[in-house]
C-alpha cells in the first residue's frame, strides 16, 4: 500500500465537544484529496492534527508514514502548509521569501540559491524577483506561496482553503499548479468551500459535525445521491438528509 | 540550526528598517523624549517674571532685590509700580510672582520687624512653591546677614537667647537640582518598556494577524524558537537605546554615571528581559495588534510613566497606589538606577531591589512561555 495519510477512529474532543469523531481515512500518493464540510464542522482541527500541531484525544494516524503522537518533528519536515491568507511577508521581496521559508526548511544556502532562482523562472517573475510581495497582483502571490509551500519537496502539501476570495480565472490557473504537483507525485490534501473545486479533486471527504458522512469520488458521490453538481451533494449531506 | 536563527533575525530585522513607523518608535521616540523631557519639562524655576511693588526704596529692599536678580531665577519686571497693578500683572500673566515691601523697610528692619509681602500664581502649585521657597531663602539671607551685623546672632545654637535656628541646608548628589538627574533614569524604563513591550506584543500578533504565525508553527521550527527569533532583534535594539540614553545624558545634561558602568548595564539588561517577557505574555493572550498596543500602553506604559516614582514620587501617593507601586517593574528599575548612577551605590545596597526584579522577570517569562504552549494547543 501507498498510503501517505491514513487515519484510524481519530479522534480529538476539547472537554465535552467532540470536534473530530473517529475520523478514517486513506489518501494515496500523488492523490488530490478534497476534505469538504461547513465551517465549524471539524476540518481546522482535523489538519491541526495531520500537520503535528495538535495531539489526538485517541485514535491512530500517519502522516508520510509518520505517527501523530511521537513522530510530529519528521512529519513537520516533510509536509508543506499553505493558508488562505497566502502566508508571505508582504514587506519581504519574492527573493527574501523563497530565501526565508527555504532557511526555516533547513535548505542548504546552495540548493537554496538553485531552487530559488529556478522558481522564479518558471513563475516568470525574474523582473519582480526584487520588488514587494505587497505590490504584486493577487494571483502571483498566491502562485508563489504555493511554490514555496512546495519548495523542500514535501510528500504532502495541506492547503487550507487556498483559493477564498480569489477570482475564478486565477482560481483555474492554480489549480492548474495543483495538478501538476500532483503529476510530481505530491500528495494534495485541500479545503475548500467552492463545489465547482470539489469537482477537480481526486476523491473527497466530506464531514458533518465532526465525522465523515461521505467519501469517494466526485462522480461516485453525485450517484450515490443522484444529483448533478458536488453543490447538490454537499447541501443534502449538511442537511442531513444522507 | 543556527543558520536558520540568523536567518530569521534578518528577516527580522528587514521588518523593522522597512516599517518606517516601528523606526520612527524605535529610534525617533528616545531622541524626542529625551529632548523633550531635557529641554521642556522642567521642575526648575528659571528667568520667572517677578514684580517689585517697592514702596520705601531703601537700601534694604534693593539689597533684597538685587540678590533676586543675582540668582539667575528671576526675572524683575516691573520695578516700584502701585500695589495695584499686581492683580492685573498677574491676570494677563505678565508676572507669576510678586514682591510688595511695606514703607519704611529698612528702618524697621533695623528696629527688629519688617514685612514683606510673597505673592505667588498657584495656577501651576509646583512652581509656586519652589519660587516661594527660594524667595523665602533669599529673604532669609538677608535677614541674617542684617542680624549679624549687629551683632545679634552670635551662633547658631542661639546662644544670643534669641533662640533662632539657623539651618545650614546641603543637596547632596545633584547640588544643582538638576532635573535631568531625576528623568534619565525614568526615560530608560519608559523607553525600554515601549521597546520591548509594545514593540514585541505588536511584531508577535502581526505575524498571528496576518497568517504567518500559522506556516511558522506548521514547519520545523519549535515555537521557543520562533519566539527568540522575534524577540532577540528588538533586545538588541534596545541595548543600542539604552547606550544612546546614557551618552545623551551625560554628554547634553551632564548627569553623571557615579556607580559602575557594567552593574548598570547588567540591570538594565535584567529589566529588558523583564519588558520582554511582558510583551511575549500580551502577545499570547491578544488576538490583535490593536488589543496589543492597548494593553501595553494602558497596562504597561501608563503605570510605568505615572506609578514608578518616575515623575510623581511614591510618598506622596495614597497608600492603595504605593501598594499597587510594588508591582511595577519599573519601580525597581528606579531605585536601582537612581541610585547606580546619582549615588554611586552598589549592588550591597540595591540587591533586594534586583532581586525582586530577577523574580518578577523569572515569573512572567515562566507565565509567557506556558500561555504560549497553550496557545499552540
Amino acid at each position: 500500500m501507498n498510503h501517505v495519510i491514513e487515519t484510524r477512529g481519530l479522534t480529538r474532543r476539547f472537554g465535552d465537544f467532540t470536534a473530530v469523531d473517529a475520523v478514517s481515512i486513506e489518501v494515496g500518493r500523488g492523490e488530490i484529496f478534497g476534505f469538504l464540510g461547513a465551517n465549524g464542522a471539524g476540518k481546522t482541527t482535523a489538519i491541526r492534527m495531520l500537520t503535528g500541531l495538535l495531539t489526538p484525544t485517541e485514535g491512530e494516524a500517519t502522516v508520510a508514514g509518520f505517527d501523530v503522537y511521537r513522530q510530529t518533528e519528521q512529519i513537520k519536515k516533510n509536509i508543506g502548509y499553505m493558508s488562505q491568507r497566502f502566508s508571505l511577508y508582504e514587506d519581504l521581496t519574492v527573493r527574501e521569501n523563497i530565501r526565508f521559508y527555504g532557511g526555516v526548511y533547513g535548505l542548504r544556502k546552495a540548493a537554496l540559491r538553485d531552487r530559488s532562482a529556478d522558481l522564479i523562472d518558471r513563475l516568470g517573475l525574474r523582473d519582480a524577483a526584487d520588488t514587494r510581495i505587497v505590490t504584486l497582483p493577487l494571483g502571483w502571490k498566491q502562485k508563489l506561496a504555493f511554490s514555496v509551500a512546495l519548495l523542500h519537496d514535501p510528500a504532502i502539501v495541506f492547503l487550507d482553503e487556498p483559493t477564498a476570495g480569489v477570482d475564478p480565472i486565477t482560481r483555474r490557473q492554480f489549480w492548474q499548479q495543483i495538478y501538476e504537483a500532483a503529476d510530481a507525485g505530491v500528495t494534495v490534501f485541500v479545503t475548500t468551500h467552492y463545489m465547482d473545486e470539489a469537482e477537480y479533486c481526486d476523491r473527497i471527504s466530506m464531514m458533518v459535525d465532526g465525522r465523515i458522512v461521505a467519501l469517494g469520488s466526485p462522480a461516485e458521490l453525485k450517484g450515490r445521491y443522484g444529483v448533478a453538481t458536488m453543490n447538490d451533494v454537499f447541501v443534502r449531506l449538511a442537511r442531513g438528509e444522507a | 540550526m543556527r543558520r536558520i536563527f540568523f536567518g530569521f533575525v534578518r528577516k527580522e530585522f528587514y521588518h523593522i528598517l522597512r516599517d518606517r513607523r516601528t523606526l520612527a518608535v524605535l529610534f525617533g521616540m528616545p531622541l524626542i523624549m529625551m529632548a523633550l523631557f531635557g529641554f521642556a519639562i522642567r521642575n526648575e524655576i528659571d528667568d520667572v517674571p517677578l514684580l517689585v511693588v517697592d514702596a520705601s526704596r531703601d537700601e534694604a529692599t534693593d539689597g533684597v532685590v538685587d540678590r533676586l536678580r543675582a540668582s539667575g531665577y528671576f526675572d524683575v519686571v516691573e520695578f516700584g509700580a502701585g500695589r495695584r497693578n499686581v492683580e492685573a500683572a498677574f491676570e494677563r500673566g505678565d508676572a507669576l510672582a510678586a514682591l510688595a515691601f511695606e514703607p519704611d523697610f529698612a528702618r524697621r528692619l533695623r528696629r527688629g520687624e519688617a514685612h514683606v509681602q510673597v505673592i505667588t500664581d498657584a495656577t501651576n502649585p509646583n512652581a509656586a512653591s519652589t519660587v516661594l521657597a527660594y524667595t523665602t531663602a533669599v529673604l532669609n539671607d538677608v535677614q541674617s546677614e542684617q542680624a549679624l551685623e549687629r551683632g545679634m546672632i552670635v551662633a547658631a545654637d542661639g546662644s544670643d537667647g534669641t533662640g533662632r535656628v539657623v539651618p545650614s541646608v546641603r543637596m547632596r548628589y545633584n547640588p544643582d537640582l538638576e532635573s535631568a538627574y531625576l528623568f534619565v533614569p525614568g526615560l530608560i524604563a519608559v523607553i525600554l518598556m515601549l521597546v520591548c513591550a509594545l514593540m514585541t506584543s505588536i511584531t508577535i500578533t502581526r505575524e498571528r494577524e496576518t497568517g504567518t504565525m500559522e506556516v511558522l508553527l506548521v514547519s520545523p521550527l519549535h515555537p521557543l524558537q520562533i519566539i527568540a527569533g522575534k524577540v532577540l532583534p528588538y533586545l538588541a535594539l534596545s541595548l543600542v537605546n539604552v547606550a544612546t540614553i546614557l551618552v545623551l545624558a551625560v554628554a547634553l545634561f551632564h548627569v553623571p554615571v557615579r556607580g559602575s558602568l557594567a552593574l548598570l548595564l547588567a540591570e538594565c539588561l535584567l529589566f529588558i528581559l523583564c519588558a520582554l517577557s511582558l510583551g511575549m505574555l500580551i502577545s499570547a493572550r491578544s488576538r490583535s495588534m490593536q488589543t496589543a498596543t492597548m494593553i501595553a500602553l494602558a497596562g504597561l506604559l501608563m503605570p510605568t510613566v505615572l506609578l514608578s516614582g518616575f515623575i510623581f514620587p511614591i510618598s506622596s501617593m495614597p497608600e492603595a497606589l504605593q501598594l499597587f507601586s510594588h508591582l511595577i517593574p519599573a519601580k525597581w528599575f528606579l531605585i536601582v538606577v537612581r541610585g547606580i548612577m546619582i549615588r554611586g551605590i552598589g549592588l550591597e545596597v540595591v540587591w533586594m531591589e534586583t532581586l525582586v526584579l530577577v523574580g518578577m522577570t523569572a515569573v512572567f517569562m515562566t507565565v509567557a512561555v506556558r500561555s504560549f504552549s497553550i496557545r499552540l494547543e
